[in-house]
Formats: C-alpha cells, structure tokens, sequence
C-alpha cells in the first residue's frame, strides 16, 4: 500500500509527520496547486467545488508516482465536502484510476470505525500506544506550523528588505519535504522561526489588520487564493486566519469526537446574525468576523469558492454586521476561471477603503 | 502669467479605452483625450500622448503625473507615473471633486463595473463585477453589433420605446438568444433595445449592490453614461435623479491627475514624468523568470531601446518596489 492525500495549504507537512510516524509508506503530490487545478477541472463536473477540482489532480499526479490509497478527511458538516470521498471515488473508476481511499472523520458508526480506519492506515499496526503517539505528534506539528505561518504573518508586514520573509518560508515548505518524522520536521521548524525573527524589522510600524474568514480549503491553501495572505502581507497588512488546520484537526476532528470542550466563543459572536450552523464554516465566518471586529481590526476579507452555499448565506449575513460593527468587510470569491489582476485591483481598493477609515480616526 | 501651463497628467489604461487628462494645480480639467485601447496599450498611450502634446502647445509643463486602470502599472512605466492608483479610488477621488457630497457612484466601463458608497467624505465600501461581464459596456456593444445600430445612437433608440420588452439579462450570451427571439415575435428596435438597457440595469444591481443601501446623490460615469437609455433605466428602478458628470467619460484619468497633485503637493518632489519625447521610444515587454527564490515567480518585464525599465508580478513586492525607485531615481539603472 503506498498512500496519498489532497493537498490543503501546509496540511501536507501534518501528514508526513503521522505517517513517517506511522512507518507508512506515501508519496505526496507536487506543490503546485494550480496544475492541480488544471488537471481536476478537465474531469470534474464544472459546478463542483473548487476544492474538488484540485484534490482530484493531487490524486492523479500521485498516482502517476505510485500512490494507490488516498488519505482523506471527511466532512460530517453538510456540505458538498461530506461527499468528496465518494464522488472523488467515482470518478477516478470512471477514469480507470484503481485507487482506495480512508476518510479520517468521526464517522456515524462512533470512534471504533475511526480507530479501525488508523488501524488499516497503519498496516494493522497492533500497538495502540504508537497509533495514538503518532496521531498526537502530528497535531503538534500541526499546531507548531500554524504558530510559524502566524509569525510570518507578523513579519512580512514589518520587514526592512522585501522579500525576506518569503525566500525563508517557501524555503521551508520546500525543505520541509525532505526532513524526516516528527524529530526531524519539529528541528526545521524551529530552525525556520529563529531564521524568521531574525529578520530586520520596522518596529514603529503599526500595519492595516485583516481578519480572514470563509470557506477553509480556500482561506487556508494560499495557492488557491492567489496567495492573498502572502500578497497582503507584502503590501504592509497584518493578515489573521481563526480557521487552520490545526484548529481543524484538534477542535473538529478529536475533541469534538472525545466530547472534549472546545472553544466555541465564534458561536457566540456569530449569535445576533446567524443562530445555528448551517454546514461548511459559514458559523465561523459570521462569528470570527463579529470577534474581528469587535478586536479592532480594520477590515474583514471573506474568500470561498464560486458555489459554495454556507458561504453564499454567510456572505448575505455579512452586510449587516458590517453596518453594525462599522468594519468594512469584502468578498472575493475563487473560480478556475477567475484571473488575478481584477483580484488585486479589488484588494488595493479595499486597503485605501481601510488607510482612509484609519487617517480619519486618527487625524 | 507663467504658472498658467503647469500641467498634472492623468492616464487611464482600461480594457477598451485610454484616456488621457492635462488638469491645472487647482484641479481644473484642461484637456482630454479618449481613445480605444485596441489591445495595444503602448500604442495608445504614445498616440494619446501625442495628440495631447499637440493639444497643450509646446509651453506646457508637466509638474506630475498619475496612473490608473487595469494598465496602470504599464502606463505607470511608459509615462514615469508618480503615482499608481486602482480605479475604484481613482474614480471616487474624481467624482469627489465635482460633487462634494455624493453617496454613489455607479461606473460602467468596458469590461468591469463597479459601485462605490461614500459616507462621511470617504469610500466606505465598493463592488466589483467578479464573474460575469453581463452588466458592462461590451454587452452592449454586442448587442449594437447584432442589431445593426451604431453604440452612439443606442441610447436614443431606447428613449422612444413605449413599452420596454422584458429580456434575460443573467447571461450576455443568452441575452442575445432571447433578444432574437423578441425580434422574432415581432418587437421592434425601440422597445427591444429599452429591455436590453432595463436588463443591464437589473443585472448591474443585482451583481452589485445586493443588500446594500444606495444613498441619494447618485452619480453615474464611465463609457456607458454617455448612454441615455441606461441613465434612464438607472433612474426608474431607483427611483431617484442621477448626476452624470460632464466628464463622465475620463472620470478615472481625471482622478489619477488629481492623485498626482497631491502627491506632488506633499512630497514636493520633482516629477517622474519622462517627458513627451516617450512617443517616440520603443518599448518590448516580455516574462522572465525570477530566479532569488523557490517561489519562481513570473515577472513581467518592460524594456526600452535595450534598458530594462520595469519588472512586476512578483509576489513578494520586491520588483514593483525596485521598478518604483527606478522611476523616482530618473531611471537609473535597476
């Protein structure tokens, strides 16, 4: 068995670490998301979701490496995402792809049918000890990346020489590749962030801060956004993301399965505007876009997929939490259609929206 | 007075026009030039710049000089551009000026429309047309085309409708579909050219201004105001009076002049303006890999007589940040 999974942002460096771990065979399909996307939108229905798109070219181009069992996690959310693993199924049979696949998500049949799945994961791997160690180091390693991608985060706005930041960090996910298990990825890591805080910095800058929010595979994969987080962050804005990987693996998958308590203060906060979770992350949307605001940042930036129904309420929602938290807030929505210069005329207009907001409060 | 001819530049390169505005330092619109970009946007830059030379006599003096439009940053290296601004900010600016007090701004260009809300002297918010191209002036033009009427008298056509023809605006394919099908049951031009502005029209809210209040004043601008059947059809479904500016036309060059002066105002530096001679340079562009790091982005690079003048479309901002100091710096080498 050689296994494979979709990419999303830097979850790809989370399950190396579970399956070097695990002593596990994989291949991990090449970064490029956007030949990815090339790939995918030529054999999945046009009104599919993006992310569907691009992890069917994750799968084909692992599986011209060897790859043939996918490693998935499912959505229980309803939304199209609950479906992937099946519709994605269908369709590499109907393209005469022979691949298995092990969705990783609390299934309805309880935490047994999950620990079956690991099991199957690990070769049947009998001692229960390494499977829970190994699925323990790798949410670390998530929560690790997280902590270097937000430091990036703080950096890029505030670095000297343009550039610093990025040449170290996409030096990073590229090495990254080549570190081995939990010892080895945890080394780079923190070699990656002393390199990082090292950087000459402008500490009397006080950059724009953007909340991002929407739909998570578009949010988190940078690459599907135009590298908006990394683009922002360039043009001298602070970005923030409450949804990452991290939080998805620790809150959604294990404490939610454990009945273990979880923070749900976007719950709270989405409360005046939506009540209840309608599927995909649209709570979430609402919710940290009410504690953004309420925090003092300057602008909000929805982002999702074209098609993407939680999002398209939340998106209706927004309006008038932005009338009433008095927070410019702006959507871009993502299609393989779409082309990046309108986006990053939409983007520069939005940053004079919130530079002229914060001259005039302070003058 | 020798001050008179101290002339700010403002150049906007769209889709489907340029244009190009002289204002003096008080902010007054001197002269203006509109013409088709055609796809050749240095083209029409050195034609409009030449014509606009000729325009302003040989004592103009160029103290500064803005860009903005989907071409800006090209424009902003062929000209030498002391400032680049988007359209929507560009538009506001100008818009500003000659109606202090105005809450909306509709903008119907070529290939994108947008909408911007203004409270308290500000933009507070703004949309852009993002997937479809429905609700901009290429429909119409299209639709011109197909019905054999020249854009110009358009607008005319639909004024002397009695009873406008309701027609599918969601698609500007399919809007074609059913305006045949409309000629087919025998409308006539008038009546089915008002349901295609009143579909332009719907659209254009829909896609734009979903949930969102517009405020009187409204003003209307860009290419298509210059359609009386649309400003028409704006009015009856809002319910309201539209301004459109007497500049309507150049609105977004207009405002990147007005850019320029301030930004020439508080630097008190001289200008990057390269000077009218540009027109008779030539320039190259092409995309060259940049090689400093994993990231491998695609640069696209403009070349004068040999000189690499400017790179852009990286993603870390390095090269936009170089190729504006090399303007600054009166072109030095980068």
């Amino acid at each position: 068995m050689i296994l494979t999974f979709p990419h999303m942002g830097n979850t790809y460096i989370t399950a190396k670490v579970l399956l070097d771990e695990l002593g596990v065979s994989y291949v991990i399909p090449p970064l490029d998301n956007q030949e990815a996307l090339s790939i995918g939108a030529r054999y999945a229905p046009e009104l599919a979701c993006l992310p569907l798109k691009i992890n069917l070219g994750n799968y084909i181009k692992a599986y011209e490496q060897g790859a043939d069992t996918i490693l998935i996690t499912g959505g229980c959310g309803p939304c199209r995402f609950g479906y992937y693993s099946e519709i994605e199924q269908g369709i590499l049979r109907d393209l005469g792809i022979k691949m298995d696949v092990i969705a990783l998500e609390k299934p309805d049949a309880g935490l047994l049918e999950l620990m079956r799945r690991i099991y199957r994961l690990s070769g049947y791997e009998k001692n229960v000890n390494r499977v829970i160690g190994a699925v323990k180091k790798a949410a670390r390693i998530s929560a690790l990346v997280d902590e270097l991608e937000r430091q990036t985060f703080r950096t890029r706005p505030r670095e000297t020489a343009k550039g610093s930041t990025d040449r170290i960090y996409s030096a990073f996910r590229e090495n990254v590749l080549n570190a081995k298990g939990y010892d080895g990825i945890k080394k780079l890591i923190g070699e990656t962030s002393e390199k990082l805080s090292a950087i000459k910095v402008n500490r009397n800058q006080t950059p724009l801060k953007i909340g991002i929010v929407g739909e998570i595979y578009t949010t988190i994969d940078s690459a599907t956004s135009f590298n908006l987080d990394i683009k922002l962050g360039n043009l001298g804005v602070e970005v923030d993301r409450a949804v990452t990987v991290s939080g998805w693996i620790i809150d959604h998958m294990f404490k939610k399965a454990l009945r273990l308590p979880y923070d749900t203060g976007y719950v709270d906060a989405a409360k005046p505007y939506l009540k209840t979770m309608i599927g995909g992350h649209a709570q979430e949307t609402v919710g940290h876009s009410a504690q953004y605001a309420d925090r003092g940042f300057d602008g909000i930036i929805q982002i999702y997929p074209l098609s993407c129904m939680p999002e398209i309420v939340a998106q209706s929602v927004l309006p008038g939490l932005s009338r009433d938290k008095d927070i410019p807030v702006m959507t871009l929505i993502i299609d393989e259609m779409s082309g990046e210069a309108g986006y990053m005329t939409r983007i520069e207009a939005f940053l004079d929206v919130l530079d002229r907001r914060r001259e005039r409060s302070i003058g | 007075m020798d001050n008179a001819k101290d002339l700010f530049l403002g150049v906007d390169v769209g889709s489907v026009s340029t244009n190009i505005v002289a204002a003096d330092e008080k902010g007054c619109l001197i002269e203006k030039i509109y013409l088709r970009t055609e796809g050749q946007p240095i083209k029409a830059i050195q034609e409009g710049m030449k014509r606009l030379a000729e325009a302003l006599g040989p004592d103009a003096s160029i103290k500064g000089a803005g860009a903005t439009g989907s071409g800006r940053q090209l424009a902003a290296c062929v000209i030498g551009a002391d400032t680049v601004k988007n359209e929507i900010t560009a538009h506001a600016v100008a818009t500003q000026l000659m109606l202090p007090e105005v809450r909306t701004i509709l903008e119907i260009g070529g290939q994108d429309s947008k909408i911007i809300f203004i409270k308290n002297g500000i933009v507070c918010d703004f949309a852009m047309n993002t997937v479809c191209a429905a609700g901009t002036g290429s429909f119409l033009d299209r639709k011109a085309g197909r019905l054999n009427i020249p854009i110009e008298k358009f607008g005319l056509y639909a004024l002397q409708a009695e009873a406008p023809v309701r027609i599918a605006g969601r698609c500007a394919v399919f809007a074609e579909s059913d305006m045949i099908h409309k000629q087919q049951l025998g409308f006539n031009a008038p009546e089915i050219i008002c349901g295609l502005c009143e579909a332009l029209v719907r659209n254009y809210l829909t896609n734009l201004a979903k949930g969102k209040k517009i405020e009187d004043p409204v003003v209307f601008q860009g290419g298509v105001a210059a359609n009386a059947g649309i400003a028409a059809a704006f009015e009856k479904e809002l319910k309201t009076k539209i301004t459109i500016p007497i500049h309507y036309d150049v609105m977004g060059a207009y405002g990147a002049a007005l850019l320029a002066i301030q930004k020439i105002k508080e630097s008190g530096e001289p200008t990057s303006f390269r000077g009218f001679e540009l027109i008779h340079r030539d320039y190259k562009t092409r995309s060259v890999q940049c090689t400093d790091c994993p990231n491998s982005c695609e640069l696209i690079e403009i070349a004068s007589d040999g000189e690499v003048m400017a790179r852009w479309g990286g993603r870390c901002g390095k090269w936009a940040e170089a190729s504006q100091n090399y303007i600054n710096s009166g072109c030095r080498k980068m």
